[in-house]
């Protein structure tokens, strides 16, 4: 059980774990886990460190100490505590979401090629914000909204259209990829039908950026992520038994139906709230819990050290997409490339196997 | 055969009737497209006159709106659609056939997307504008990504699962169309010539393209015809199909030849138009039954009538404005992949 409530009438697998006890509830995470998932951490940290202090406007340590204690030039502050900070705090907080939503559709669709993206809620919510930003001329927070409406009711047609007696991992793969093509061709078109301004930067929300965000969007994204993270962790308890077939886990007293559903509205939500500050930024999802299982050597669903694994990748690829090329991309650009590369050799070698 | 596509109901019936059903198949086709293209040369923004359309093309004298109209758009968008459709239906029949995959489709399986990408790059970096500069740039990138998913569908021991080859494709897709962005984005010009080629349309089709591509897509054309039998051996699998005496390898090069030249002239020409390689061999061999070379003949056929039909449909529905082509095949093409997945048995895709 990587991250599971052990009580005494179930079976505990993880020998060397180290055990968190709050109240009643105890989770228990395997040995190596805590290590890689500390290990994450420390790295994020770093990168996070590195970026604050690197970029256009280079801040030596002391010049931020002394901003930080009301001393020096405030222009520092400013840089360092207003425009910086927030940035990378939410490309941690916002891969962080993606990670484990990943995680969550991977467990679940028992495939590790599943993510929110397959299930055609990229291209949902670019539709929705395609419609508020192009027939209402709606700003940030219209087009959030489009782009929540948009994505939920794409997944949720999706779900229903792969609905036969429960949903299959390839029918739900198969279907979303139909879904997607249609909303794409409806996407492309509503591009073209635009004034060229403004279907660039409308191609740009498409595309995933975290470019002019800043604490406006940080607070929201963590109050979100303050209850939907707990939450998660909370209910991910059944994937476990889910992993090894729907009928293992009825057997073991899994409502697998019920479990599924409210694993996959969660994972949603933590894709959707992402998608709203940023737009659809893409294949986070997917390639980190593949390197966290890969890293933790363990067959679970590993949410924790997906997060943080998501929140890392988020933070090197944002760096990227602002500095690597001298011009600023829009991350998504940065996450689709080598991220869609990391997904194909992925497939080659299941395919070796 | 017959015996083994017991699924397409085709066992009942006499080898007799199953033959004059698929002339009777052919026949109707040919009558069908007839009729749409002499629609396509009518319709449209400005309705023209059989009359005016017939004297357009054989007395031409360029006095008329109706002989210019008829001479220097409908024609060449009709030609260009019947030979597109017919690319990307025989593709996808080769691919269907040669992965034995039934959700294969060059759109599907990214290879219109390494046409659309390379055409990109040519128009993103050197600032080719010309046909010929689409049709190279298309053919490389289609004989790349060919190559590639051709690996891909060869690299596991007992061939790879159908879901993994379209997830290959998709995964195809979102890379180049990632990196495809990075250029268009920052290139305002670029991004507004690509933003309308990218859905895919007849629309803009000049003589020049017509007579750039035919003798491509009629070279593929040619390709694909030739191993047509052999396509019928390796639908039987692997095993049986080596015990048979066919060549895989030569099998494989020539479907990936012919996939390079029709999907990769079919793009330049029109754009990246998707589903018509999934649709129309699908269509047709629950009509006549599971022969490859009765499929190729009728693709050839079925496949120009859809893509000539949308892009009618696609000037109609939207009067007097247009909706292009290539939407209204994504719009038709998706639900057929869906109903695809949801059937039946589909269980062993």
């Amino acid at each position: 059980m990587t991250k599971g409530v052990s009580t005494g009438d179930r079976p505990v697998h993880a020998i060397k774990a180290v055990g968190i006890l709050a109240g009643r509830v105890s989770f228990r995470v395997p040995r190596r886990e805590a290590i890689v998932s500390g290990l994450l951490a420390a790295m994020s940290l770093l990168i996070a460190l590195g970026v604050l202090f690197s970029g256009r406007y280079p801040i030596s340590v002391a010049e931020a100490m002394n901003a930080v204690i009301g001393k020096g030039d405030p222009m520092f502050g400013v840089v360092l505590i207003e425009w910086r900070l927030p940035r990378v705090a939410l490309a941690f907080l916002l891969g962080a979401c993606l990670g484990m939503s990943g995680a969550i559709f991977q467990s679940l669709t028992r495939n590790p090629l599943g993510s929110p993206d397959i299930i055609g809620f990229s291209a949902g919510s670019y539709t929705g914000a395609l419609v508020v930003i192009l027939l209402f001329s709606g700003g940030y927070y219209e087009t959030a909204a489009g782009a929540l409406v948009g994505g939920i009711a794409t997944a949720s047609l999706v779900y229903l259209l792969a609905w036969r007696r429960g949903v299959q991992g390839f029918r739900l793969i198969i279907v979303g990829i139909g879904v997607a093509a249609m909303l794409c061709a409806f996407n492309a078109w509503m591009i073209k039908e635009a004034a060229l301004q403004v279907a660039m930067s409308a191609a740009i929300w498409g595309a995933g950026s975290l470019n002019g965000l800043g604490v406006e969007q940080l607070i929201p994204m963590m109050l979100a992520a303050a209850i939907l993270v707990p939450a998660t962790l909370f209910f991910s308890r059944p994937l476990r038994q889910m992993e090894m077939g729907d009928d293992v886990a009825h057997a073991s007293g899994v409502d697998v139906n019920r479990a599924r559903l409210i694993l996959m509205t969660l994972g949603v939500a933590l894709t959707a709230i992402v998608t709203a500050a940023a737009g659809p930024i893409s294949f986070i999802a997917l390639v980190a819990p593949q390197i966290a299982r890969r890293l933790g050597k363990s067959s679970g669903p590993m949410l924790g050290t997906s997060g943080l694994m998501g929140g890392l990748l988020l933070l090197i690829a944002d760096w990227a997409a602002q500095h690597a090329f001298g011009v600023q991309l829009p991350v998504g650009v940065m996450t689709v490339s080598i991220g869609g590369l990391y997904f194909l050799f992925l497939l080659l070698r299941e395919g070796r196997k | 055969m017959m015996v083994l596509s017991s699924s397409d109901g085709v066992t009942r019936r006499t080898v007799g009737s199953v033959r004059i059903g698929r002339i009777a198949g052919l026949l109707a086709g040919i009558l069908l497209l007839a009729g749409l293209v002499a629609a396509s040369l009518l319709f449209g923004h400005r309705v023209i006159s059989m009359q005016a359309a017939l004297s357009a093309i054989f007395s031409y004298n360029g006095s008329s709106v109706d002989d210019i109209i008829v001479i220097y758009s409908r024609l060449p968008r009709t030609l260009a659609s019947v030979l597109a459709g017919a690319a990307f239906g025989v593709a996808g029949a080769l691919i269907q056939a040669s992965t034995r995959n039934p959700l294969a489709d060059p759109g599907v399986l990214g290879v219109n997307a390494g046409s659309a990408f390379f055409v990109t790059l040519a128009v993103g970096f050197a600032g080719w504008q010309s046909i010929h500069a689409y049709v190279w740039a298309s053919l490389v990138g289609a004989f790349i990504v060919s190559l590639i998913v051709s690996v891909f569908a060869s690299a596991g021991r007992g061939g790879v699962s159908n879901v993994r080859l379209v997830l290959t494709g998709v995964g195809i897709s979102a890379v180049l169309g990632g990196i495809g962005s990075s250029i268009t984005l920052l290139d305002p010009v670029a991004f507004n010539a690509m933003r309308a080629w990218a859905i895919g349309s007849p629309a803009g089709a000049t003589m020049e393209v017509v007579k750039t591509i035919s003798p491509i897509i009629l070279a593929g054309l040619v390709c694909s015809c030739s191993i047509a039998s052999s396509l019928n051996i390796t639908a039987l699998g692997d095993d049986l199909s080596r015990t048979l005496g066919a060549n895989a390898l030569h099998i494989r090069i020539v479907v990936i030849i012919s996939v390079t030249l029709l999907a990769g002239a079919g793009t330049a020409a029109v754009g990246p138009v998707g589903f018509v390689g999934l649709m129309v061999p699908h269509a047709v061999r629950w009509l006549i039954g599971a022969d490859q070379r009765w499929i190729l003949a009728l693709t050839i056929i079925y496949a120009p009538i859809l893509m000539l039909g949308a892009d009618i449909l696609g000037r109609l529905v939207l009067y007097p404005g247009e909706l292009e082509a290539g939407i209204l095949t994504a719009l038709i093409g998706a639900p057929v992949l869906i109903l695809l997945a949801r059937r039946r048995g589909a269980r062993g895709l």
